[in-house]
């Protein structure tokens, strides 16, 4: 089946089976390997992408059901870095072995772009991708820098 | 200092060279691999240490596996800091495999054992000094001036007259001159660069999704393929009919993965994608046979170690008559601990990216253990190790799994039999059941108090399966595993008797290092039982290990430190209470207090205080980052972590099974860093073992009740 995809403002044609998850379309079809894989089961958001602004586990999501969303992924979300989440964890160096990054910071970009001065208690709440590393002391910290730039 | 001149004329060469008017440095440790001499530093700058270009950039190729450890930004610290270069231009580059890269402290290219600052850091600053040294012979020659009223800094060498040369200016001449045989190493007390907090090099990468990991590996040609494998521990292939997956348009082969010695059989379908792989793969009916080992369970690895339990062992240490003492004492105590299977769980599943044709092979894999990859994929494919590239990437969370080489091999096996490269990524599930673990292992502790509250001995017995006995048989004798009596066999408390024995129980269930190794039990096992030596004493806990700490100012001072900052002893709000751990691994010292609340079996964490004193310090920030990352991967396993196993397999397979403690549940990690000059201590494994410890004495302070097994989750425990 041919789809077209609208990925970080650009239009993509890919020819797949519809129940391929958006991941591997992003990853194997497409090479944005940018989008992790962690467990192909919407547990550890490792595959954080948004759809129109909200953050999604594309591992689970099926490309049919994209439909004309607008997809960004980490390599979209700034062309250089300079998205105040992305600064925020610069400032904070948030990560350690990184896989889960930039799953954790689409996460985190979604939240600040819907609640911009998120509570602790929101945070927590919002924030349920897994990191093995432990980073989550600095994650907290560069969202709520994050919200105050 | 002044390096020793015969430690420096016996262990270290510097070779120089020059390319592309650059000066290349590379350095030698015969005893750390005889091969890395004659491994052409001069002329290859991807087995070279140290690339100084034209454009003033100084490059290191790092020779550790980048795992989260921030190694990768470290050792770049130690090379300018000798080097007197400017931090804005130093590079890093990931190393592949090769004899010169060898850790001194294993003689091989490893990553583990928190040992790449120990083992790198001392030649990495005498080649640093060296090329400094070299620099400013070059700008000395060119300007005709005695060296000695040269300076180098900040990549300048200056001289008499106002004279400048960069190091970009000055690599092509530098190159050319006589590497010293001896060099002044800076104190660190004089130290610019290291014992700084400088930002991490590779962050900008992993917050642009830039970094490449060994999934993100895209060779020319390349199949991807995902595996089966035996579902029980010794398993084989009886039969598998490829047709179902070969009929999914995609999929481009299915191939049988058998007789490997150290693997157990595997089915493996590559396809054009991993998803189409996984869809071939799922289409197939695997008739597996159990093999000998399909009725293991967790009950009968119990009944096996509890036998064990009851034989003599081997004994390690016997210092005093601990039995004697003990037996009379004034109250004697006595306690069994029992851990089970822990799985690593990195986030990055297995795979590994191979391309073998009749000349040679390339690989590509996320690996900390490049050195042993090379040299088991060359006796595999009957190659010479140096027909055989490994090439490492990012390691996207590493924790002792990735210094396996079975998941390389399953690469290697698949692109051997398909001619093509092809990327072998397991499934989480795959990742989760055909991993090596850590030991499940039962302890017996004994001890006794004498009139005063005073421990009169200890005697200690630990049971479980070797992991030397699995992968280096040669350093196991007479049945005794030291490794797996680390944090028994030494210990810092002065106990005035001691007897360690240990008891080898090998089963199917591969047993493998997990970040800490036998210390995430040992550490458990002593810190509960000093509590609870503690309050039969009516002692404090904290005053209690003091007491026994009297020779170990390093480690008083922690404990001192941890329980200042904690406000140990003060007044807490209803329902909250603080616990208390210590422990020393891998060269550094951490103790760690635990604030901890309950509600009907609900537990939070509200904050942790960690004090770790590790030497000499590079990174601070780094070290903080090592401690905070410890204490996590220590509270998943403390509440969570449990591998079960049934019918000779895995029963967990996915996140769900095995949780994580994810942000909600991590508390506020306090870390405060020593700085002494004290030889250097690992960080990434030594932050994990005091926390379960910490934790389990502040739910005993609140419930009265000792839990003498892991998880918390099996004692009913919630962690909110």
């Amino acid at each position: 089946m041919a789809y077209s995809l609208t990925i970080n403002e650009r239009s993509h044609t890919v020819d797949v089976g519809p129940d391929t998850p958006l991941l591997w379309v992003l990853r194997d079809t497409l090479g944005l390997t940018g989008t992790k894989f962690g467990c192909g089961v919407a547990a550890c958001g490792a595959c954080t992408v948004h759809l129109d602004g909200v953050a999604t586990r594309s591992c689970s999501y099926p490309v049919a059901k994209v439909g004309s969303a607008h997809i960004t992924t980490i390599e979209g979300l700034s062309p250089d870095g300079s998205h105040p989440v992305q600064q925020a964890w610069l400032e904070g160096d948030v990560p350690q072995c990184g896989y889960c990054q930039p799953g954790m910071i689409m996460a985190a970009a979604a939240l600040v772009q819907a609640t911009p001065h998120p509570t602790d208690d929101e945070i927590a709440e919002r924030i349920t991708n897994i990191c093995r590393c432990g980073t989550f002391n600095r994650i907290r910290a560069a969202i709520r820098r994050a919200a105050t730039t | 200092m002044r390096a020793p001149l015969e430690l420096s004329r016996r262990a270290f060469l510097v070779t120089g060279a020059a390319v592309g008017g650059g000066l290349l440095l590379g350095f030698a440790l015969p005893g750390a691999g005889g091969r890395a001499l004659a491994a052409e530093p001069g002329v290859n700058p991807l087995t070279t240490w140290i690339h100084i270009r034209p454009d003033n950039t100084v490059t290191l190729m790092v020779p550790s596996s980048e795992m989260g450890q921030g190694i990768d930004t470290a050792l770049p610290m130690l090379l300018a800091e000798e080097l007197e270069a400017d931090w804005t231009t130093v590079r890093m580059a990931l190393a592949e495999a090769n004899p010169v890269f060898n850790n001194p402290q294993f003689r091989n290219q490893i990553t583990g054992g928190s040992r790449s600052i120990r083992g790198y850091s001392e030649p990495l600053r005498r080649v640093g000094a060296a090329g400094r040294t070299m620099l400013i012979a070059a700008a000395a020659q060119a300007w005709s001036v005695p060296a000695e009223q040269c300076r180098a800094e900040r990549s300048v060498v200056s001289g008499p007259g106002g004279r400048r040369a960069t190091y970009g200016e000055l690599a092509e001449a530098a190159a050319r001159q006589q590497p010293p045989a001896e060099v002044a190493l800076k104190k660190p007390a004089d130290w610019k660069l290291a014992g700084t907090p400088l930002k991490r090099l590779d962050t900008f990468e992993k917050v642009t999704g830039r970094a490449m990991y060994g999934i993100d590996v895209r060779v020319p040609g390349m199949l991807v393929g995902t595996l089966a494998a035996a579902p029980s521990f010794g398993g084989k292939l009886r039969h598998v009919d490829p047709a179902p997956a070969l009929a999914i348009p995609g999929v481009k082969a299915v191939l049988p993965l058998t007789g490997m010695p150290f693997l157990d059989d595997a089915v493996v379908v590559a396809a054009d994608s991993y998803w189409t792989a996984k869809k071939g793969l799922a289409a197939l009916r695997i008739d597996w046979d159990p093999g000998p080992h399909g009725d293991l369970d967790d009950a009968a690895v119990l009944r096996t170690f509890r036998a064990g339990l009851q034989e003599p062992g081997v004994n390690a240490v016997d210092e005093g008559n601990a039995g004697q003492a003990i037996a009379g004492a004034t109250r004697r105590m006595e306690a069994t601990f029992e851990f089970p299977y822990l799985a690593h769980a990195p986030m990055e599943p297995m795979n590994a990216t191979a391309h073998v044709t009749p000349e040679g092979a390339e690989i590509w894999a996320p690996t900390q253990a490049p050195g042993a990859a090379r040299d088991a994929v060359a006796r595999f494919l009957g190659l010479k190790p140096a027909q055989v590239r490994v090439h490492v990437t990012y390691l996207g969370g590493g924790f002792g799994r990735r210094g396996e080489v079975d998941f390389v091999f399953r690469a290697v096996q698949a692109a051997k039999a398909l001619g093509v490269p092809v990327q072998v990524l397991w499934s989480r599930e795959e990742d989760m059941r055909k991993g090596v673990f850590r030991p499940a292992t039962l302890v017996w502790m004994r001890s006794g108090l004498d009139a005063a509250g005073a421990p009169v001995g200890m005697q200690i017995k630990t049971v479980n399966s070797s992991i030397r006995a699995r992968i280096a048989p040669q350093t196991v004798q007479d049945g005794l595993d030291k490794g797996a009596l680390e944090g028994f066999a030494e210990t810092p408390y002065a106990f005035p008797a001691r007897r360690v024995d240990y008891v080898m129980k090998n089963l199917a269930v591969p047993v493998g290092f997990w970040r800490s190794v036998a210390n995430t039990y040992s550490g458990f096992a002593m810190e509960t039982f000093l509590d609870e030596l503690a309050q039969a004493a009516g002692r404090d806990p904290a005053q209690f290990r003091l007491a026994l700490l009297t020779e170990r100012p390093r480690h008083a001072a922690v404990l001192e430190q941890v329980a200042r900052r904690a406000a140990w002893g003060t007044p807490l709000p209803a329902g909250h209470a603080r616990g208390l751990a210590l422990h020393q691994s891998f060269g550094s010292i951490v103790g760690e207090v635990a604030q901890v609340s309950l509600q009907g079996q609900e537990y939070r964490v509200h904050q942790v205080h960690c004090v770790v004193d590790c030497g000499l310090v590079i990174n601070p920030d780094i070290v903080v980052a090592q401690m905070q990352s410890g204490i996590v991967y220590g509270m998943t396993a403390a509440q969570y972590g449990e591998i079960n196993i049934e019918s000779g397999g895995v029963r967990q397979g996915n996140f769900p099974a095995y949780p994580m403690v994810k942000l909600k549940q991590t508390p506020r990690i306090d870390v405060h860093v020593m700085r002494n000059e004290e030889p250097h201590g690992g960080v990434g494994e030594p932050g994990t073992p005091p926390i379960a410890p910490a934790i389990a004495n502040a739910l005993f302070a609140l419930t009265g009740r000792r839990v003498r097994s892991l998880p918390l989750s099996k004692h009913g425990f919630t962690l909110a």
